[in-house]
């Protein structure tokens, strides 16, 4: 195209406006808007329209009638079963707010309730400083965070001045926070011992972490806990009687263990080398130099991992009703045979299926948060 | 090994009394590979060595060695009086005085530039907190830098970062600088801004050994330049002399190829 | 002339023997295999003590005795006169069981939740999300007692079976389906199919040779779907569909003959199956998206249509990605099928851990053979990964 050509296109279209300072227009209106969000998302393409019809006849098969079961045709009070089949086709809620105590203490004497409130109050106490870094004195947070797991320990079991409860009187909700929550408390510092002995350079060391890890990996829980509730007696020293909880508490913690020193190798694997340099060059030693250089970066990089091996063990809680621990669903299963409530497993089962879906998807949300905070926070 | 540290001391105090890094028939290998052949090199206090050479022939395993972030399988390093062997307190009595500046920075990225500045003179040195940062600031006014002492190495440019290396090296008061290649992950025009600071740096007599292929800065700080190639040192010389006259064919042909273009 | 240099050799043995960088690993190890090995030591002696106290030994005797149980669903012949080892090995064959059935269904439903959430269509994208997020963040275990309630409570007693076709029956007592008796002639269209495999992966090879020689391509994948699935059903009608099916039929209160698949069993699978596949739902995505833009972008700008770009740039790349995550999560469904135990279908825990522990008190010899079961799965698993992570890492270069 020439010159001459091109001016007298120019002049042919007249423009309104100074070349230069051509003011910003509103989009055309066909592409933005709800008409055009819907056109856009849901009916783009036969294909899309395809689409689109099946999920909302899906929707329509199937929320209606399940909205009406939990909800509308619901009975929320009520003597016993049949007492809600007279009110109500749907859910039988009533059994659940009967049972609500024995759901969440288990068989913890009544008496002794105040304990398990208090543990609950100290637990939210020390958590807040560890989710959030802006809580005011977090140190002195983080410190009782620490030592919180063995006064909910005291608390809940007795001992030096409170009434002894033995650990059989556990159950419900206050049990899985028991499992899960020691869980999570103990396998954390020892996943990352695992970790560090895998990629230590002393043999026995590497190859004794290797195996108890691929060891622990290679082996469902429900067998590791059938191991602590039929063998592990034998191998303590005669005459211990070692109590049934702790035992699975133990393994618990190792299991998921396993697990957590895996997710941190990778976080390990993931630091450059020169990271390791600059702090040998500086001279420091190996310990100061996992704990300042390494292991923050490690563990920072292994939070989407770490939470979900903690999510992994806090719904694995379930199992202990295999060996006999009432959890919540034990309790609710066992409440199922009392001959008032008898088949309503149903409501059982998704109002325990609440509580995890609850407890989980926090946790998994919380973790998305920290991911994309801390993904902004140190770059530009 | 504590009799061949005697035996360096003795000489030291006869004959040089002034000379920091011994080197004696050192030898290294990765594996079957011979990286390093019989090195043989002896630093002044206060001296400022530049070691150039066409890559891979082991001029950074070299300094590497000084401070043992690689160990030499023969021969003798001793730097200040210590001999580097297995003995850990003895490496850890020379990092202490040896300073390291890397080409990639290596800027711990979760922590800021003055906790970068402080970490080791905290830990390693046992500093108070207080006096540590006072100095990490002293030294970041040094590099021109203090006002970003609160911000991530992330946030910073690469010229900044590999200046706040250089600070955080400086805070342990180290007798002796290795830079390895420090300008050479830089983009152009961030070049200058470090090898200034190098430059004011050499004006203050602290001792330094540098892997660099920036010729200028060579000739006007270098008390002798070194030139390496297959793991040897095939010629050491004032800048003047290596630059004018080069007795070495490779030397020549090195020199050809970094300033011809 | 330095301090340090001249206090070297005033440091006493110890202290020289501690900071020699070998022998200080020397030390370390030693300790650490010392610790270790008291450790087992001591548990083993306990474990000496108090089995003689109690009159035990390790025996593995029992297994030859007979186990005298039932076990509901079984692939070999068991009868409760059988031995202890006979209910391990069908407690083998029924965790291998629902592995491959779990892991088969499981990667549909995953690879079919995943394109639905990579789908442009924001209704069915967040159906997706919701089932995803919803079955990822409740306990397997909930699970498989919710579907097996609704199983049991949901079907009919065997009188009112549902009835498909005259042929299948839905109980609450189990799914009653016809089984196959094969005839001589249905081996012929079984030839014929295992023919059409071989020559399917001959045409491969031989259609690629021709099209790197001249350039022409053949649709492969249609020829190959015509050899092995057309020619052997052409053949089968031809031959008067040579396989005769044995319908159950209602005796007294229950369905005889046939093939029988217990509820505990379709319980199990359907529960493992869908809270597997949200995981590969998740994971098939993450690889999907992780190839990035670019490849796809620069495919299209070479003109290479949308399907052929799916199969030649996005899928080989994101099966990289995706393999080792879904390998695990296979593995994951083997090791998760023995909360069978739950709802009592006889797999390795709850006939060799469970049932024959129990009856003759074998605690160390039945875990122990249970932990080696489940180990050896996992070495192989895990062995298989690791060849193929080989096999794809030559190819990289």
């Amino acid at each position: 195209m020439n010159n001459e050509n091109t001016s007298a296109m120019n002049a042919s279209i007249k423009p309104d406006y100074t070349v230069g300072e051509h003011p910003d227009l509103p989009p055309p209106s066909n592409t933005v808007g709800t008409i055009a969000w819907v056109r856009e998302n849901l009916l783009s393409s036969p294909a899309n329209i395809i689409m689109t019809i099946l999920s909302i006849y899906f929707l329509y098969k199937v929320l209606p009638p399940s909205l009406n079961w939990m909800f509308f045709d619901a009975a929320y009070v009520g003597e016993d079963r049949n007492a809600c089949r007279a009110v109500a086709n749907g859910a039988c809620w009533a059994f659940i707010s009967e049972r609500f105590q024995l759901f969440t203490y288990g068989f913890y004497p009544i008496e002794h309730r105040w304990r398990v409130d208090l543990s609950f109050v100290l637990l939210v106490v020390a958590v807040i400083p560890i989710l959030f870094d802006k809580t005011p004195y977090r140190k002195y947070g983080l410190i009782f965070a620490m030592v919180f797991p063995f006064i909910a320990g005291w608390l809940l079991t007795g001992g030096l001045g409170l009434a002894p409860v033995p650990t059989e009187k556990f159950g419900g909700f206050m049990l899985t926070l028991v499992v899960g929550i020691t869980g999570i408390a103990f396998s954390l510092p020892l996943g990352i011992l695992l970790a560090l002995g895998r990629q230590s350079n002393l043999p026995i060391i590497k190859v004794f972490c290797v195996s108890f890890i691929e060891f622990i990996r290679g082996v469902p829980l429900i067998t590791l806990l059938f191991v602590a509730s039929t063998m592990l007696s034998y191998f303590l020293p005669p005459g211990t009687n070692f109590d049934l909880l702790l035992r699975v508490l133990i393994m618990v913690t190792l299991f998921s263990a396993g697990y957590m020193a895996e997710v941190i190798r990778g976080g390990l694997q993931a630091i450059p080398k020169g990271q390791f340099e600059a702090s040998d060059a500086m001279g420091l030693k190996y310990w100061p130099s996992m704990r300042l250089i390494v292991l923050p970066q490690a563990l920072k990089i292994s939070i989407p991992g770490i939470v979900n091996t903690f999510i992994g063990l806090y719904k694995d809680t379930t199992l202990v009703i295999i060996i006999g621990l009432l959890d919540p669903l034990g309790i609710g299963r066992a409440s199922l045979s009392d001959t008032k409530w008898t088949g309503l497993s149903n409501e059982v089962y998704l109002f325990v299926a609440l509580f995890f879906f609850i407890s989980c998807f926090g946790m998994s949300r919380y973790s998305l948060y920290l991911e994309n905070k801390l993904q902004t926070e140190h770059r530009k | 090994m504590s009799n061949s540290t005697k035996i360096g001391t003795e000489q030291m105090n006869t004959d040089q009394d002034n000379i920091v890094i011994r080197i004696n028939e050192m030898h290294k290998w990765y594996g079957q590979f011979h990286v390093l052949k019989n090195i043989n090199l002896n630093v002044k206090r206060g001296e400022k060595i530049v070691i150039c050479g066409p890559s891979g022939s082991g001029k950074s395993t070299m300094i590497r060695c000084i401070n043992r972030l690689e160990e030499h399988q023969q021969g003798q390093i001793v730097v200040d009086g210590t001999e580097l062997s297995n003995d850990l307190k003895n490496i850890e009595v020379v990092r202490k005085e040896v300073g390291m500046v890397f080409q990639h920075f290596n800027l711990f990225p979760h922590l800021t530039v003055l906790e970068n500045c402080t970490l080791a003179p905290i830990w390693v040195r046992k500093t108070p907190r207080l006096e540590a940062e006072e100095m990490a600031m002293q030294y970041l006014e040094r590099v021109k830098i203090p006002d970003q002492a609160n911000k991530f190495p992330g946030q910073l440019s690469g010229g900044q970062q590999q200046r706040v290396a250089i600070a955080r090296s400086l805070c342990m008061k180290p007798r002796i600088m290795l830079f390895d290649e420090p300008t050479s992950a830089l983009d152009p025009e961030m070049i200058k801004e470090v090898l200034d600071v190098m430059i004011e740096l050499a004006s203050e007599g602290i001792t330094m050994l540098c892997v660099t292929h920036e010729m200028g800065f060579a000739k006007t700080v270098a008390d002798r330049v070194i030139f390496m190639d297959g793991g040897e040192i095939i010629e050491e010389n004032s800048p003047q002399h290596f630059f004018d006259n080069p007795q070495h064919d490779r030397t020549r042909l090195f020199l050809s190829q970094i300033l011809n273009h | 002339m330095s301090e340090t240099a001249l206090s070297q050799p005033q440091r006493n043995i110890v202290s020289r023997l501690w900071n020699d960088k070998e022998t200080r690993s020397v030390i370390i190890q030693i300790i650490a295999f010392a610790a270790i090995f008291a450790l087992f030591f001591y548990m083993i002696r306990n474990a000496v003590i108090n089995l003689e106290a109690i009159g035990k030994d390790i025996d593995f005797a029992f297994l030859t005795q007979p186990a005298s149980y039932d076990i509901g669903q079984t692939l070999i012949e068991y009868t409760s006169r059988s031995s202890h080892f006979t209910a391990m090995i069908v407690g083998i064959i029924n965790t291998l069981l629902i592995a491959v059935f779990g892991i088969f269904l499981s990667t549909i439903l995953g690879f079919t939740l995943g394109v639905l959430r990579l789908s442009k269509n924001w209704l069915t994208n967040k159906l997706a999300y919701v089932y995803i997020e919803y079955t990822r963040n409740v306990p397997v275990l909930l699970h498989i007692l919710l579907i097996h309630g609704l199983i049991v409570h949901a079907l009919p007693l065997p009188k009112n079976a549902l009835n498909v076709g005259d042929a299948a029956f839905l109980t609450n007592r189990g799914f009653f389906l016809p089984s196959p008796q094969f005839e001589f002639l249905f081996w012929l269209v079984l030839g014929l199919f295992i023919i059409g495999i071989i020559f399917s992966l001959w045409f491969r090879s031989y259609a690629k040779k021709i099209q790197d020689s001249t350039g022409k391509y053949y649709p492969v994948f249609w020829i190959s779907l015509g050899a092995i699935v057309g020619i052997p059903l052409i053949a089968y009608f031809i031959l008067g569909s040579p396989i005769q099916w044995q319908i159950p039929e209602l005796k007294g209160f229950n369905y005889k003959g046939g093939m029988v698949v217990r509820p505990e069993f379709i319980a199990l699978w359907i529960a493992l199956s869908c809270y597997t596949a949200a995981f590969i739902g998740e994971i098939v995505r993450a690889g999907i998206t992780a190839v990035s833009w670019g490849q796809t972008e620069a495919s299209s700008a070479f003109g290479i249509n949308r399907s052929r770009t799916l199969s030649l740039v996005v899928i080989p790349q994101a099966l990289r990605i995706i393999i080792p995550p879904l390998t695990s999560q296979y593995l994951n469904i083997t090791k998760n099928s023995s909360l069978a135990i739950a709802i009592g279908y006889m797999d390795i825990v709850a006939t060799i851990g469970g049932i024959s522990l129990n009856q003759t008190g074998r605690e160390m010899e039945c875990m122990t053979i249970v932990l080696l079961l489940y180990l050896s799965f996992s070495l192989l698993i895990s062995a298989f990964m690791n060849w193929y992570n080989k096999r794809i890492k030559l190819t990289e270069r």
